[in-house]
Order: structure tokens, then sequence, then C-alpha cells
């Protein structure tokens, strides 16, 4: 491989920080992040993931990465703001940094010519399918690609998608966009007419992989879907990241996060993933009342004090 | 009693027999379990030298002997005697660059204390305790212009993983001139140190302290790097231009048992919940983001008998459990916990129901465990590793009501190093095949050492493989014979 030698910072003294080199809302409340992450960029390939701690005091979560430049050092991850963590890492801009970020994790997909492939993405899920959709296509697959969101806005990557699709079918809940309905929806009636598919790769809402898999179960038709389980370090240790795979336990950090979509137990990723959820909120809501507090402390500093006072702080 | 050098300790022999060992002292129980400070709060310096007064000075040190890493104790110890403290931890230093560390976590008692000779009379010279005095009075006192450091190689070596091996090999690795870059997966160095073992029986604070020394001989540590998934070995000899590599990935997978219920919300690898707990702060959660479940008043079980058991079970006493217990198939005679260890659980409150194990988990039908159904045991012959073999006493059922199930049975390979790395030799079970004495692995230049090769075992069996290596690693480098 040509790329350059990787330059490692020479003071690095296990304190790494990770550059934001451009940062910008591709969605309401979807940002997209440029990141300083050369030996990141190098080695990812499609299907693989980062864990990001943003600062001292963060929790390590998996996120996606969108795509990377080996030549320029950078990875792209695409962010949803849903808890504290992923709302705090949406308020950073270009020039800040990220404490931590170690990648790629998971293993690769397995990217191969099967033929005809449909690609499905269910908002910010999207963003992880993507290289996946790009390197079938350069395999030789013919990709057919649905996207789906709750609305317009939340379909995100359309053009990226179309340029490795050889078409791409957009639904939206609410038809503000596209077709009205489910990318399931759209997912059957390529069935029901007759639509030769090979395999399927489906990523985004646990709610839409499980019902992709029930239905390509019924037309057997091979389908990986991508997990997102809790996840702390990402290499193997802590076992957090289980997944029911056939009755097996498996670990989403090193045996996925791919699996056979018709081997998965949802109801069980479901459940593991609601079990900080009062925790998860009340974090969000600390945060959100401490961005307010910081406003008024701006806008009138005396008044915010009060405030802060009365809430035990 | 011949001794090789003159010794100032004024007490004849048969006296020091009959003095007492000093205890450590420590803080009461029923405050402890409340709070992650430690334990332990050492020895003073007058403690020091009374119990430092007990060595026999053996013409033939066993403990020296049975120690993984060769520490000469009866050296060190002796200049306790004579007050140079500072002395006495670079008497440790060369053999055992993590000093403060072992003289809080080795299990003292399989190794030097049980080699001690006082051991027949009573009880063994406080080694450890007398390690961990010198290794704190260094701290206070350190002086990096006393670093002694072999002129540079020009050599360079990666050491990847920043547990017990990799640290001790970088240490060593260092102080005979060469480059040494340690890279690690997590965001803090310390591997298991810092992951595995909690604040009250070893303080962040001093792996941190013990990891500055090693910057101030040169080492340099990178975070953030898998290792086989961030750079690969053959990327780190090929392309960055390391010389030799030393693999210390240290324990791998959390094991489960395959029984019913290992999926409910609730039931937990010791791996996370101690990563949780000590990597993440989860105790001090909402301060820092990583949750955990709320455990005030509840039944808390941990399944197994080691170190990890009790670290978890002791942790779960002091996020408020109601009820603590460890579960154990076996006996407690055969518990490969530490003494001490066990010994500060039972003070803090743990229940030890030992020879039970379950047999599934109960759930409250959404998703989150309520209980183990459990089986009682008894002691049949000894089995491979030479322990008792337990065997299910048939009709013995019971259920033990649980909010939280944590899993201390072990781990198996990790597989990231393995599956990257091409020609590198491996056990059945997945560890990486390595020379007893050099650590040599099947690829030229490639060592390794720790849990990686023998599956869990000790830091301090860890410290001695990453000891062994990096001698045999310096004799490579410097005559590039494999």
């Amino acid at each position: 491989m040509s790329h350059p030698h990787v330059t490692i910072n020479p003071a690095f003294y296990g304190d790494s920080v990770f550059k934001i080199i451009h940062a910008e809302f591709i969605a309401p409340g979807i940002k997209r992040f440029v990141i300083e992450a050369p030996r990141i960029a190098r080695k990812q390939r499609p299907g693989q993931f980062v864990i990001v701690r943003v600062n001292e005091t963060g929790e390590r979560i998996p996120l996606t990465i969108e795509r990377s430049d080996p030549d320029k050092g950078t990875v792209n991850i695409v962010v949803q703001s849903i808890g504290k963590t992923t709302h705090l890492l949406n308020s950073l801009q270009t020039g800040d940094a990220i404490l931590d970020i170690v990648g790629p994790l998971g293993k690769p997909s397995e990217i191969e010519n099967f033929g005809t492939v449909v690609v499905m993405g269910g908002g910010v899920g999207t963003a992880m399918a993507y290289p996946s959709a790009a390197a079938l296509k350069r395999a030789g697959n013919r990709v057919i690609t649905i996207l789906g969101g709750r609305n317009k806005d939340l379909v995100i990557l359309e053009n990226e998608m179309r340029e490795v699709s050889d078409t791409v079918f957009i639904t939206t809940d609410d038809g503000s966009y596209g077709d009205k309905g489910l990318v399931t929806d759209k997912l059957r009636q390529l069935i029901d007419n007759g639509t030769r598919i090979d395999e399927v790769l489906a990523v985004g809402p646990i709610p839409m992989m499980r019902a992709v898999a029930d239905m390509t179960r019924k037309e057997r038709i091979h389908t990986v879907v991508s997990l997102n389980p809790i996840m702390i370090d990402g290499t193997g240790m802590c076992g957090g990241c289980r997944v029911q795979v056939e009755g097996k336990s498996e670990f989403a950090c090193v045996d996925g996060p791919e699996f056979d979509a018709h081997r998965v137990d949802f109801a069980i990723l479901v459940q593991r993933n609601a079990m900080y959820r009062d925790a998860e909120k009340r974090s969000l809501e600390n945060f959100q009342r401490d961005c307010q507090l910081e406003k008024q402390k701006a806008s009138a500093p005396a008044e915010a004090e009060t405030t802060c006072a009365v809430e035990g702080k | 009693m011949p001794t090789t050098h003159k010794s100032s300790n004024p007490v004849p022999n048969k006296e020091r027999i009959k003095m007492p060992r000093q205890h450590m002292p420590e803080q009461l129980p029923q405050i402890r379990n409340k709070q992650f400070t430690e334990v332990n709060l050492g020895y003073s310096a007058e403690l020091a030298r009374q119990e430092a007064l007990r060595c026999l000075e053996c013409a033939k040190p066993t403990c020296t002997k049975d120690c993984p890493v060769g520490v000469k104790v009866k050296d060190f110890v002796q200049l306790i005697v004579d007050g140079d403290f500072l002395a006495a931890a670079a008497k440790i230093r060369e053999d055992n660059v993590l000093p403060a560390i072992t003289g809080r976590v080795c299990p003292q008692e399989d190794h030097c204390e049980g080699a001690c000779l006082l051991c027949k009379r009573g009880e063994s010279l406080g080694i450890g305790y007398l390690e961990r005095f010198v290794a704190d009075y260094e701290q206070q006192h350190f002086d990096p212009s006393t670093i002694v450091k072999a002129p540079p190689t020009g050599k360079k070596v990666a050491i990847v993983g920043s547990g017990p091996s990799g640290l001790t090999a970088a240490g060593d690795l260092i102080q005979k001139g060469h480059q040494v870059h340690v890279f690690e997966a997590l965001h803090e160095i310390g591997g298991v140190l810092v992951y595995g073992i909690p604040e009250f029986r070893l303080p962040k604070k001093i792996i941190r302290e013990q990891v500055d020394i090693m910057r101030a001989m040169g080492v340099v540590f990178e975070t953030d790097v898998v290792v086989g998934r961030t750079v690969t070995v053959d990327e780190l000899m090929n392309e960055e231009g390391y010389d030799a590599v030393f693999i210390g990935t240290g324990a791998g997978l959390p094991q489960f048992m395959g029984i019913p219920g290992e999926h409910l919300n609730g039931v937990y690898s010791a791996n996370e919940f101690l990563t949780r707990i000590n990597l993440m702060h989860a105790y001090e959660f909402p301060k820092y983001d990583e949750p955990m479940v709320d455990f005030r008043g509840k039944n808390v079980a941990v399944i197994g008998g080691g170190n990890t058991a009790l670290d978890a079970i002791r942790s779960s006493l002091r996020l408020g459990a109601g009820n603590a217990f460890i579960l154990y198939r076996r006996s407690e005679a055969e518990m490969p916990a530490r003494l001490e260890e066990v010994k500060h659980a039972k003070e803090e409150g743990v229940q030890f129901q030992t020879l039970a194990a379950p047999l599934e988990f109960l759930d409250d039908g959404k998703g989150w465990l309520t209980g183990a159904r459990c089986q009682k045991m008894e002691l049949g012959e000894p089995d491979s590793s030479g322990r008792r073999r337990p065997i299910p006493i048939e009709g013995s059922e019971y259920v033990v009501p649980l909010s939280v199930a944590i899993m201390a049975i072990g781990t198996t390979a990790n597989p990231i190093i393995r599956t990257t790395t091409p020609g590198l030799a491996t056990t059945k079970k997945g560890y990486i095949q390595a020379d007893d004495t050099t650590q040599k692995t099947s690829r030229k230049g490639v060592f390794a050492g720790g849990d990686i090769v023998t599956g869990g075992a000790t830091v301090i069996l860890a410290m001695g493989a990453g000891r062994r290596a990096a001698s045999a690693m310096h004799d490579y480098l410097t005559t590039g014979n494999w």
C-alpha cells in the first residue's frame, strides 16, 4: 500500500487528542465530523466502527465511520443526537477536539460479487451502510439502495448513495419525500415484482432490521445486519456487547458488528439496549439543564446563579 | 548464620523468630465497605523498620527463589533496617519495575512469603508490605536524575499492551538503552491494573505515578491503538521500523457458563462490571457519564472464587448492595483468591456460599434478573488443576433472589492479534505459543507473555514473563541471533 508513513505526535504521552477538521449538520440533529485520525483512516474497511470518548468524564460509545481518507489522514463520523454523549458531541465544532477515538473496530464487511444486493439504510444507519454499498458496487454487484427516514430531512447521504447504486428508492414515514411508508414496504414491492435479490444488507433502527429479517427469512434471502449494542472497550474484553445469535452469545465488537440477520435474537437486543434507560434519561436532562443554565448565565449572570443554588449545585 | 554481606540488624536470630509480624494499618471494615478509597493504609517508617528486623537473612533466600521476577528480598530488607529506603527501592527496581503495584496486589503467600522460613515458626515476613512501603517512599522522594540508563542502542521496540507484562518489559528494555513505544487499546495506561483492579486495592494514582516514572525514563505511551486493528504487528515491524515486538495483550474474552438467562439485564461479566467501575468511574455517575444499574439494597452475587470475583463483590458492597454473595462451586480451601482479599471481604460483610453453582438465571418476564436457581456441590477427586472436583448433589436445588449476578469464571483468548498476524503459532485454545524461558513466538522478532500466553493468571506471573521477554529481546536486539 502506498499510503504515506503514519506520522504520530512525538510528544505523545497517552493523552491523545483528535482534532475536528470540519463539522456540519447534514440533517436536523445529525452531524458529520471530519476528524484527524491517520491510523484509523489508513486501516478502515467497510462495516467497521470506532469508539469515542469525548472528554475526561465521558462514556465510551460506538459510532459509525461513514468514510475515510487515508491520504489526508481523516475519518468521517456521523452522529445523531440521542443521549447526553451524542448531544455533547454534536455541540462540538470545527477546530474542537475529541479526547479519544479508537478503531477501526469490528470485522470488516464480507464483500464479494453476490449478484444483486439490496442495501437498506434507515436514518443514521445509512452512514454505516454507505461504505459497504460502495464496496459492493466496486465488487461488481448490482446495488439497489433503499433509504428511509421519518421525514425528508432525516433521509441522509442520498447523493453519496446515488453515486454507488444502480437504483435508489426513498421512503419516508410521513410521505414528505419518496414513497410514503417504510423501507420494508419497498423491499416487499421488489420481492413481489420478482426482482432477483441475492443478498440484503440492512442498517438502521432495531425495529427496521428486525422487520427486514422477518421478511427475507421467508423469502430465503441471505441478509446481513449491523448491530449497535451497548459497548465499552470494543476489543472483546468486557462482553457487554454480547448478542444472542442462534442461542449462543457472540460479541458484536469482535464477532460482528455484522451478523446473519436470520440468526439474531432482536428481542434480547432491544431488552439489553434498554438496560440504562433511566440513567441515560437523567444524564441527558442534567446536560440540557446545564446548557440552559450556561445560556442564562451568559445573558443574566446574577439570576443564573440563583437558579443553580436552588437546584443544590 | 553465614551471610554474604554485613547486616546492621542488631537483633539476634533467636529473638527475631519471636517477634510478631507487624499488622498493616487498614480502614475499619464498616467504613471502607462504603467507599472506594484504599483499604490498606501502609506501614510507617517505624513499622517498616520493626518488620524488617524480623528477616532471618537466610544464606540461600527461598523468598527470592520463589519470586517470579527474582526480587532480592534479603538485600532490600537489610537496606530498610539500615534506614536507607531509597537504596532499598533501587534494589527492588533492579528486578521489579512496578514495586508499588506488586506490593499491593501480588499473592505473596504463593511466592516470597509462602517460601519464607519464618512461616514454619509462625507468620512470614511481611515482604509485600515492606515492598509497598519502600515503593511509596520512593514515589514521594523520586528524583528523575537518579535514573540510570544504558547508552542508546539505536534499537526500537514496540510493546503491545500496557498491563503488567508490557510495563515490565518496557521498564527493563528502556534501562537497557532501547527505544520503547507502548501501545494501549484503552484510553488509560495500565491494562488490567486500571480496568480490573479496584481503587480500594490499587489506587489509580499509584499506577499513574509508576507510569510517570517510566515516562521520565523515556518510555513513550500511545493510547487508543488496538494492535491488529489500528495497526498490525507486521506494519509495526515493516513500516514503522520496530526491531522487535512484545505482545502482552492480556486476558481475553470473558467466559459465561452457557446456562439459561445469561443475557438478562442485571447479568454482567466481571470484566464489564469492573471496567465500568474502575476505568469508567460508573460509581461516580452522573459526574461521570458511564452508568451502572442501581445496586442500593439489592441482592448481588458474584459467581467465581478468584481475585476478580472478590474485587467484583467488594465493589458491589461499595455500590450499596444489601446482600453480597460469593457463589463458588468448590470450598473455600480451593479458592484461588489471595488470602488477604478473602479476609477483607469477610470483614466487610461478603457472604460466602461455597459448594454451590447456578443452573439458570430467572427473570421478571421483562428481561430483568430476579434470581438464580442454584445447586449444591460436594468435592470429589482432584481434577487436572489439582483441586478437588465439584460434584453436583442431586435434589439440592434452591433459589437465591438476585438483582445482579456477575460472572467471574475466567476468560478465553482474544482473537484480534491471532487473526491479524500471519504465521503466529497459537495453541488449540487460541493462546499465543511462546517459549517458557525466552517468551519467543513462532515469528522472528516477536515475543509474547502474560495472560495471552498462559490464560488468566496473576499480575506477578505476567511481570515475570515480561522480564524474561525483555532479557531475551535484549539478546536478540544486540546479537541479531534468533
